[in-house]
C-alpha cells in the first residue's frame, strides 16, 4: 500500500478539491453545473480515481478513508453525499469514458474509428442515453441487437474485448479517452491510481478531444452511460432513472454528467447507496463505478469481440468482425497520431502515467512484442491484418492457432481469449457481458428483478474489480447489503419467469426449447459475468451455490462441476512470467477473483490468505505500465495458459512418443483394420504433434509378441519375434523407438508393407497382455503414448480373459452382470504406465464380445481414451470403417498434452467427493493424467463441508500442468466464481440442468458397477422424483395433482428418461454387454457437449430448409432450423428429418417425402431410387442441397470427433437405430415420456 | 491353559492394535498427500491378510475355549472383516484399491473404520488383560503363588500396612 497509496492520494487530494467545487455548483443551478459539469467530469475523474485506487488499493477502507479526507470541502451531509456521488459518478464516467466511445460512435457517428462493430455497443450506448438508463434495458438491447446466441456469447467475449476496444480506441485518437479508457478499462485495475490522475489530465483531454470533438462526446454520454448502469447496478431503479434522465439533460448538453451528479436526485440516490455502504462506501462505489466502467467496456469490447469473434459469429457479429478489423487498422495509424497527444497528457500527468499512456498507444499497434499477451493480440491479428505483424512474434506457440478448430465453442472461447488478448488487461474483467447473462437466464426479468439482480451482481462484481470478497469480509456492511438485495432477488422470485416460473410438465408439452439449450449464466456482477470462465470448458451444477449442505441436501440434486480443460481454443492468453504468482498457502494461481488489497498485496480468493505480489508482476508487460498488478492477463483471463519454468518439473520435459500396438491375429486382418491404420498414419506422419525428438514405435503380436528394428541406416525394417509371452522382454531396446524425422523412410516401408504382412495367417491367439508389458517396458524411460488395437478376446498369456457375456441376458430386465473388470490386470498395468507417464488408448474393433469391461481399465486409469467400433469389417460394414478413418485422423492429429496432472481446487468450505473420468487419482486433489487430450471431459462431485455463510462467493480452479508436444512445460488455468445462495428457491433458479444430467449419469455410472444397474436406474428415477417433490415442498401455492417444475428444470424428467434409454442403462432391449460397457465409458470421459448430443440428441426437420433465422459462418449461410422433439409424432411421412446424436448423424427419409428433396439434396430421382444404405450426401448445385450440406457441415465441424452420416430410408433395417432415439416414445421396455411423468407424480405423491 | 488361551489373545490384540495405528498413520499420510494412493494401497494391502487372520484367530480360540462373551464380541468384527475381504470385486487390487479410495469418501470410511477398530482393540486388550490375569490367578496353586512371590509380595504389601 504505502508507495502506491501515497502517489494516489495526492490525486484523491486534488480531487477531493475538485468535488467540493461540484458540490456547490450542483446546488447552485443547472446552468452552473453544466459548466462544472464538464470541468468537473474532467476533475472528478481524476479523484473519483484516484479514490478508486485507492479504495483499491486499500479496499474499500481506503475508499473511505480518502474520501472523507480528500471530500473535506463537502463538510455538510449534502457535500457528502455530494462527494459521494461525485465519486460515484466518477467510477461511472470512467466507466463511461470507456463506453463513450461507443456512445461516441452512436452519437457522433464517428463510427469510422468504432466502426460498425461497435453498431451493438451503439445500440446499447443509445438505449441509456435515452432510457433512464436502466441496465436491464441496456442489456435488452444488447440482446435483441443480437438474437442469435452465438452473439450472445460474442457479448461474453466481447466484454473481454473490451480491452481490445479500449486500447483501439485509444490507439484511435481518442488519445485522452484512450487514456480514459485505459484507466478506466483498467478500472478494475484501475488501481492504477496514476492512470485516473491522467484522467484529470482528462481535461486537457477534453482540450484535445475538443479538436477530436466527438471523442470528447463520447465520453461525456458514456458518463451518463456509466451513471445509468450504476443506478441500474442500484436498487433504485427509479431514483437512479431520474437521475439518469438529469443526466441525460445535462448529457444533452454536453454530457456533463458530473454536473448532474451533484444533482440531489443522484444524490439521493447515491446518498442511500453510500449510506448503505458508508462502511463499505468504497466498494459500493467502487463496484457501481466498475459495473458502469465495465458496461462500457462491455460495449466496447463487443465491437472488438465480434470482430474477433467471426468464425462463429452470426451475420449481424460477422459484419461486425470485419468492421472491427478496419478499426484495428485504424486504431494503429491512429495510435501513431495520438502519441503526440498521449505524450501531451504524460507531460501533464504522472511520469507513472505516462507510461500507461505510452503503453495504452502502443498496445493496439501490438508492434512492440508484449511476450504473453501477444498471442492474444495475434489470434485478433489473425482477424485484423494490422495486428498480426506483431502478434506473432511474441506468441510462444503456435499451438493454439493451430488448434483453433472452428467450433462455435471454440470460437467463442477464441473470443474471448482473442478479446481478452488484444486488450488483455483491460477487456478479461469486461469479457462476459452483462447482456448475455441477462437475457439467457432472465430474459423476462422485470426492471426491478434486473436491478436487483445487478445489485447482488455489482458486489460480486467487485470482486472482478479485484476486491469484492475483501471488500465483502472487511465490510460486515456489504455482506448484509448482499443479503438484502438476494433477499430483495427472492421476493421478486415471481419475477424470475426464465429460471424458477413454474411448470407443469404434464400439461406443457412442449417443453423442449426450438434453439440448443445453453448454460444458464450464474447471478453474478456483470463484471464477473464477463471475467467468469467459458461455459464449454466449466460448468457447475448449481450456479448458485447452496450455502450449507443442509441445504444442498434439501434441494436434493447433485453439486459438481463439468470440466472440460483442454479443449480446443483458437485463443488463449498465452503468459511467460519467470515467476507465477500464487497464493502461498493454497497455491492457487492469481485469477480474475481475487482482490487487490493494494498495490502490493492480494488476497487469495480460495483460502482467504493475503498475499504478496511480486515485484514483476507489477510491471505488465502488455501495456507497458508500472504499479498495475490487476491489469496483468492473469487477472484478466478465467482461462490464461502460463509457460512453466523448470520448477515445475521433475524431469525434463519428455519428447512426443508414440507406440502402436496392433493386433494382427487371423482375426484383425480378417476385419482388415490394419490397412485402415496403416494408411491413415501414412497421412499424418507429418502432422503427429511433436517436434524434431519424437519417436515412434511399433509392436505386432497374435500368439507371439512382434518388434519392429527402425533404427536408422537399416535398408528395411527388421521385425523381431519374441515367443516366450510369459516372460516378455525387450530384443533390443534401443532401437524399438526410434526418431521419426530420422527413420521416417523405414517407417513408412514397414506402414505400406504392415497390412500385408499377414495376410495368411493362422494364428488365432491374441496375447494382448504381454504385448502391453512389453510396450509398458518400452515406454517407461521416455513415458508418452500407447495406442493399442485390438479385435478380439486376449487368449494368450497374462491378462487372458474369458467370455463372460451371455447372449441369452441381453435383454434381461433384472440383473446385468460383468460390468466391471475380470482381472485386476489392466488396472495395475494402467496405474504401472500411469506412474511412467504413459497413456494407453484403446481401439477395440471386434465383431464378437471381447469384455471391454476388463480391457477399459488399460485406458480408464491411464489417462487414455476409448473407441469401439463393434463389427468392425472393412468391407462389410464400410460406414464403421469410415468412422474409423476419421477418428484416426483427428486422434493422430489432436494436441496432446504429456506428463500432465490437474489440481482441482475450491473455496474453503467446498471439497471435492468423487472424481469422474480418465486418470488417477494420485492426492485427495491431484489427477494425474499420463497423456491429456483435447476431447477430454471430466466431472467432480463436490460437497460443501463447512458452511459458506461467511462469503458470497466461491470460486474453483482446475490447473492442468502439462508437457506440450514441443517440450514446452505449460499449465493451463480455469476459474470459475458462482454466487452462494440461503434459500431454496435461489438454489433451483440456478440449476444447470445439462450438467446435472451428465453428473448424474457419471454417478449412475459408478452405481452400476459398484451396486448394480437396476439400483442406478432406480437412483435415476429417485433424482427426478426427490428433486421435484423438493421444489413442490417450497412453493408455496403447490398443486398436489400438477407436477410441477422450475423453469431450469423442466427438461430434467426427459433428459432423466433419455438417460434411462441408453445404451448404458437400458433394460429390457437386447444390448450386447461391450455396448453397455462402451457406453458407460462414454458417459465417464466424454465432454459435456458431445454427452448431451448422445443423450439427447438433436433433432431437425430438414426438407425445408429455409434461410429464416440462419447465422453467417466463414462465408456460408447455415440455416437454423428449430428443434424438434424427439417423438415420432414429430415424423411425417412427407418430411426428411436429421438427428445429430453425438458420433453419429442419421437422416431419415419419410416415404412420401418430397421428391424435390430428393432429387435436389440425395441426387435420386425418387424415393424408391434411393439406395438403402448412404453415407454421404452429393455436392449438387442446388439450393437445397447447399443449404442442407451447410448446415450438416455446420454440425460437424462443431465437434472434435467426425460423426459419421447415416441416410435412413423409412423401410430399411437401420431405422431402428433411428427410433432408439426417440427418447419421447415408449418402447416394449420402457416408459413413453407421459407416462413417466405420470410415474414421477405417482411416486412423488406417495 | 486358560492362561496360555489369553496370553496368545493379548500377543494378538497387541499386534492388532499396532496394525490398526498402521493403518491410521498411513490412511493419515495419504490424506495429507505425503504418499500417494498407489503406495498406499500397496502398502494396507499387503497387511489385510494378516489382520484378517489376527482378527479371526482369537474368536476361534475363544470358541474353543468356550468363552462365550468374548467369542460373542469377537464374531461381528471378524465377521466383517471376512465379509469385506470376500467382497472385494474382481477387478480391485485389495481391500484397498489406490483407483477409489478417493472416490466416495472412502478414505474417511477406511479412517473412521480404522480408528473404531483401534478402539476395540484397545478394549479387547484390556479385557485379555484382566482375564489373563484372572486365569493366572486362577491356574496357579496358593504354593506356585508363594514361589513366585506373588503372594509373598502382596503380604508383605499387607504388613506394612
Amino acid at each position: 500500500m504505502s508507495a502506491p497509496a501515497g502517489a494516489p492520494h495526492p490525486h484523491a487530494a486534488a480531487s477531493a478539491r475538485i468535488p467540493p467545487r461540484l458540490g456547490a455548483p450542483a446546488p447552485a443551478g443547472p446552468g452552473p453545473r453544466y459548466q462544472n459539469g464538464p470541468a468537473q467530469n474532467q476533475m472528478q475523474f481524476p479523484p473519483g480515481y484516484g479514490l478508486h485506487p485507492q479504495g483499491y488499493g486499500v479496499p474499500s477502507g481506503l475508499y473511505s478513508q480518502g474520501p472523507g479526507k480528500s471530500t473535506p470541502l463537502p463538510l455538510e451531509s449534502q457535500y457528502g453525499t455530494d462527494y459521494y456521488s461525485g465519486h460515484y459518478t466518477v467510477p461511472t464516467q470512467n466507466v463511461t469514458l470507456a463506453p463513450g466511445p461507443s456512445t461516441m460512435n452512436m452519437q457522433l457517428g464517428s463510427q469510422q474509428v468504432y466502426g460498425r462493430g461497435p453498431l451493438a455497443p451503439q445500440t446499447v450506448g443509445s438505449t441509456p442515453g435515452s432510457f433512464p438508463g436502466s441496465v436491464a434495458s441496456s442489456a435488452s438491447h444488447l440482446h435483441t441487437g443480437r438474437p442469435q446466441p452465438y452473439s450472445s456469447f460474442d457479448n461474453h467475449y466481447n466484454s473481454p474485448v473490451i480491452p481490445s476496444a479500449n486500447s483501439s480506441i485509444a490507439s484511435q485518437g481518442f488519445p485522452l479517452t484512450s487514456g480514459h479508457y485505459a484507466m478506466s478499462t483498467a478500472s478494475g485495475a484501475v488501481y492504477p491510481s496514476v492512470s485516473y490522475p491522467s484522467v484529470p489530465a482528462g481535461d486537457p483531454y477534453g482540450q484535445v478531444f475538443t479538436s477530436q470533438s466527438t471523442s470528447v462526446i463520447t465520453q461525456f454520454k458514456e458518463n451518463s452511460f456509466p451513471g445509468q448502469n450504476t443506478a441500474i447496478s442500484h436498487p433504485q431503479q427509479q431514483q437512479q432513472q431520474q437521475q439518469q434522465q438529469q443526466q441525460q439533460q445535462q448529457q444533452s448538453p454536453m454530457g456533463y454528467n458530473t454536473s448532474s451528479w451533484a444533482t440531489p436526485g443522484l444524490q439521493s440516490t447515491q446518498d442511500n447507496l453510500t449510506q448503505n455502504h458508508i462502511g463499505s462506501l468504497a466498494t459500493v462505489g467502487n463496484p457501481s463505478s466498475a459495473d458502469s466502467s465495465s458496461c462500457p467496456g462491455k460495449q466496447n469490447i463487443q465491437l472488438p469481440k465480434t470482430s474477433s469473434a467471426p468464425p462463429t459469429v452470426s451475420s449481424g457479429s460477422v459484419s461486425a468482425r470485419k468492421q472491427p478489423t478496419t478499426d484495428q487498422a485504424t486504431n494503429p495509424v491512429v495510435s501513431g497520431i495520438q502519441p503526440p497527444e498521449l505524450l501531451l497528457q504524460e507531460g501533464m500527468q504522472y511520469g507513472g502515467y505516462v507510461n500507461n499512456q505510452a503503453s495504452s498507444a502502443p498496445t493496439p499497434s501490438s508492434s512492440t512484442s508484449d511476450d504473453e499477451e501477444e498471442e492474444e493480440e495475434d489470434e485478433e491479428a489473425a482477424i485484423d491484418s494490422s495486428s498480426t505483424t506483431s502478434s506473432a512474434s511474441p506468441v510462444p506457440n503456435s499451438f493454439d492457432v493451430l488448434e483453433g478448430g472452428t467450433y462455435p465453442g471454440e470460437t467463442m472461447d477464441t473470443l474471448s481469449s482473442s478479446t481478452s488478448s488484444p486488450a488483455p488487461a483491460l477487456s478479461v474483467p469486461q469479457a462476459t457481458k452483462p447482456a448475455k447473462p441477462f437475457g439467457y437466464g432472465y430474459p423476462t426479468l422485470q426492471p426491478g428483478y434486473q436491478n436487483v439482480g445487478l445489485g447482488s451482481g455489482t458486489q460480486p462484481s467487485n470482486p472482478a474489480y479485484s476486491g469484492f470478497q475483501q471488500y465483502a469480509q472487511q465490510y460486515p456492511g456489504m455482506n448484509q447489503l448482499s443479503s438484502s438485495l438476494s433477499g430483495l432477488s427472492l421476493q421478486h422470485s415471481s419475477q424470475q419467469p426464465e429460471s424458477l416460473r413454474p411448470v407443469n410438465l404434464t400439461q406443457d408439452r412442449n417443453i423442449l426449447p426450438v434453439t440448443p439449450v445453453l448454460a444458464p449464466v450464474p447471478n453474478l456482477s456483470s463484471d464477473l459475468k464477463k471475467l467468469n470462465c467459458n461455459p464449454h470448458s466449466f460448468r457447475c451444477t448449481l450456479t448458485n451455490i447452496p450455502q450449507t449442505q443442509a441445504l444442498l441436501n434439501k434441494a436434493k440434486l447433485p453439486l459438481g462441476l463439468l470440466l472440460h480443460p483442454f479443449r480446443d481454443l483458437t485463443q488463449l492468453p498465452v503468459i511467460t512470467s519467470s515467476t507465477i504468482v500464487r497464493c502461498r498457502s493454497c497455491r492457487t494461481y492469481i485469477n480474475p477473483f481475487v482482490s487487490f488489497i493494494d498495490q502490493r498485496r492480494w488476497k487469495c480468493n480460495l483460502c482467504y490468505r493475503v498475499n504478496d505480489v511480486p515485484e514483476e508482476f507489477m510491471y505488465n508487460p502488455l501495456i507497458r505500465s508500472y504499479g498495475e498488478p490487476h491489469k496483468r492477463p492473469e487477472v484478466q483471463n478465467s482461462t490464461v495458459e502460463f509457460i512453466a519454468s523448470s520448477d515445475y518439473m521433475l524431469r525434463p520435459p519428455q519428447p512426443a512418443v508414440y507406440l502402436f500396438v496392433l493386433d494382427v491375429s487371423h482375426n484383425a486382418v480378417e476385419a482388415g483394420y490394419l490397412t485402415i491404420v496403416c494408411q491413415s498414419l501414412l497421412e499424418n506422419l507429418d502432422k503427429l504433434p511433436g517436434d524434431s525428438r519424437t519417436r515412434i514405435g511399433f509392436i505386432t503380436f497374435d500368439s507371439t509378441v512382434h518388434f519392429y528394428n527402425l533404427q536408422e541406416g537399416l535398408s528395411q525394417p527388421q521385425m523381431l519375434i519374441v515367443s516366450d509371452i510369459d516372460d516378455i522382454f525387450l530384443p533390443t531396446p534401443d532401437s524399438l523407438l526410434v526418431n521419426l524425422h530420422e527413420s521416417k523412410e523405414l517407417i513408412k516401408d514397414l506402414l505400406n508393407a504392415l497390412p500385408n504382412m499377414f495376410t495368411y495367417t493362422r494364428e488365432t491367439h491374441s496375447a494382448l497382455g504381454p504385448a502391453l508389458q512389453a510396450a509398458f517396458k518400452l515406454m517407461s524411460p521416455t513415458g508418452g503414448r500407447v495406442s493399442v488395437f485390438q479385435t478380439q478376446l486376449p487368449s494368450l498369456g497374462a491378462g487372458l480373459l474369458q467370455s463372460r457375456e451371455d447372449p441369452n441376458q441381453r435383454s434381461s430386465t433384472k440383473v446385468v452382470q460383468h460390468l466391471g473388470p475380470a482381472t485386476d490386470f489392466y488396472k495395475k498395468l494402467a496405474l504401472d504406465c500411469s506412474g511412467q507417464q504413459t497413456a494407453v488408448d484403446l481401439f477395440l474393433l471386434s465383431s464378437q464380445y471381447s469384455d471391454l469391461a476388463s480391457l477399459a481399465c488399460m485406458s480408464k486409469y491411464s489417462a487414455g481414451c476409448i473407441y469401439y467400433y463393434p463389427s468392425f469389417h472393412h468391407t462389410h460394414n464400410p460406414s464403421q470403417a469410415e468412422k474409423l478413418q476419421k477418428d484416426l485422423k483427428r486422434y493422430l492429429t489432436r494436441k496432446i498434452g504429456f506428463e500432465a496432472v490437474m489440481r482441482i481446487r475450491c473455496t474453503k468450505g467446498l471439497s471435492i467427493h468423487t472424481f469422474h473420468g480418465n486418470f488417477f487419482v494420485r492426492s485427495t486433489d491431484l489427477l494425474s493424467l499420463a497423456n491429456i487430450n483435447p476431447d477430454a471431459g471430466f466431472a467432480v462431485q463436490m460437497s460443501i463441508e463447512e458452511n459458506l455463510t461467511d462469503t458470497s462467493l466461491v470460486c474453483f480452479q482446475t490447473a492442468l500442468l502439462y508437457t506440450s508436444s514441443k517440450g514446452e512445460r505449460r499449465i493451463r488455468v480455469h476459474t470459475l466464481c458462482l454466487p452462494v445462495v440461503s434459500s431454496l428457491a435461489d438454489v433451483y433458479a440456478g440449476v444447470d440442468v445439462q450438467a446435472a444430467i451428465c453428473l448424474l449419469a457419471n454417478m449412475a455410472v459408478d452405481r452400476s458397477i459398484s451396486s448394480s444397474l437396476s439400483d442406478a436406474r432406480d437412483a435415476l428415477v429417485n433424482a427426478v422424483v426427490d428433486s421435484l417433490s423438493a421444489y413442490s415442498q417450497t412453493s408455496s401455492n403447490s398443486q398436489q395433482s400438477a407436477l410441477i417444475a422450475p423453469t431450469s428444470l423442466k427438461l430434467f424428467p426427459l433428459y432423466v428418461l433419455a438417460l434411462l434409454k441408453q445404451k448404458a442403462f437400458r433394460t429390457g432391449t437386447s444390448t450386447r454387454l461391450d455396448d453397455r460397457v462402451f457406453a458407460m465409458c462414454q458417459m465417464k470421459c466424454q465432454p459435456l457437449i458431445h454427452l448431451m448430443k448422445i443423450i439427447h440428441p438433436n433433432l431437425y426437420r430438414i426438407d425445408k430448409l429455409t434461410d429464416e433465422g440462419a447465422i453467417h459462418v466463414n462465408d456460408r449461410i447455415v440455416p437454423q432450423p428449430p428443434l424438434q422433439k424427439l417423438s415420432a409424432e414429430k415424423l411425417t411421412r412427407e418430411g426428411a428429418f436429421l438427428m445429430d446424436a453425438g458420433s453419429v448423424i442419421y437422416i431419415w427419409i419419410g416415404k412420401s417425402c418430397d421428391n424435390n428433396f430428393i432429387k435436389d439434396v440425395l441426387g435420386y430421382p425418387d424415393y424408391a431410387s434411393v439406395p438403402p444404405k448412404l453415407t454421404h450426401l452429393p455436392e449438387l448445385d442446388t439450393l437445397y442441397s447447399e443449404r442442407t450440406r451447410s448446415f450438416l457441415s455446420w454440425l460437424i465441424d462443431n465437434r472434435p470427433l467426425s460423426p459419421v452420416l447415416h441416410v435412413i430410408k423409412d423401410e430399411s433395417p437401420a431405422k431402428t437405430d433411428f427410433f432408439q432415439h426417440l427418447v419421447e416414445d415408449r418402447t416394449e421396455a420402457a416408459f413413453s415420456y407421459y407416462e413417466f411423468l405420470l410415474h414421477v407424480q405417482q411416486q412423488i405423491c406417495k | 491353559m486358560e492362561a496360555v488361551v489369553f496370553i496368545f489373545s493379548l500377543i494378538d490384540g497387541c499386534a492388532l492394535i499396532f496394525l490398526s495405528v498402521y493403518f491410521i498413520i498411513t490412511l493419515s499420510d495419504l490424506e495429507c498427500d505425503y504418499i500417494n494412493a498407489r503406495s498406499c494401497c500397496s502398502k494396507l494391502n499387503k497387511w489385510v491378510v494378516p489382520k484378517l487372520t489376527g482378527h479371526t484367530i482369537v474368536p476361534i480360540l475363544m470358541l474353543i475355549s468356550l468363552h462365550w462373551f468374548i467369542f460373542l464380541l469377537n464374531l461381528p468384527v471378524a465377521t466383517w472383516n471376512i465379509y469385506q475381504f470376500i467382497m472385494v470385486p474382481s477387478g480391485n487390487m485389495g481391500v484397498f484399491d489406490p483407483t477409489e479410495i478417493h472416490n466416495q469418501g472412502q478414505l474417511k470410511t477406511h479412517m473412521k473404520e480404522a480408528m473404531i477398530k483401534l478402539g476395540f482393540h484397545l478394549l479387547c486388550f484390556f479385557m485379555y488383560l484382566y482375564s489373563m490375569i484372572l486365569a493366572l490367578i486362577n491356574d496357579l496353586t496358593w504354593k506356585e503363588m508363594l514361589k513366585l512371590g506373588v503372594l509373598h509380595y502382596s503380604e508383605q504389601l499387607r504388613s506394612q500396612k
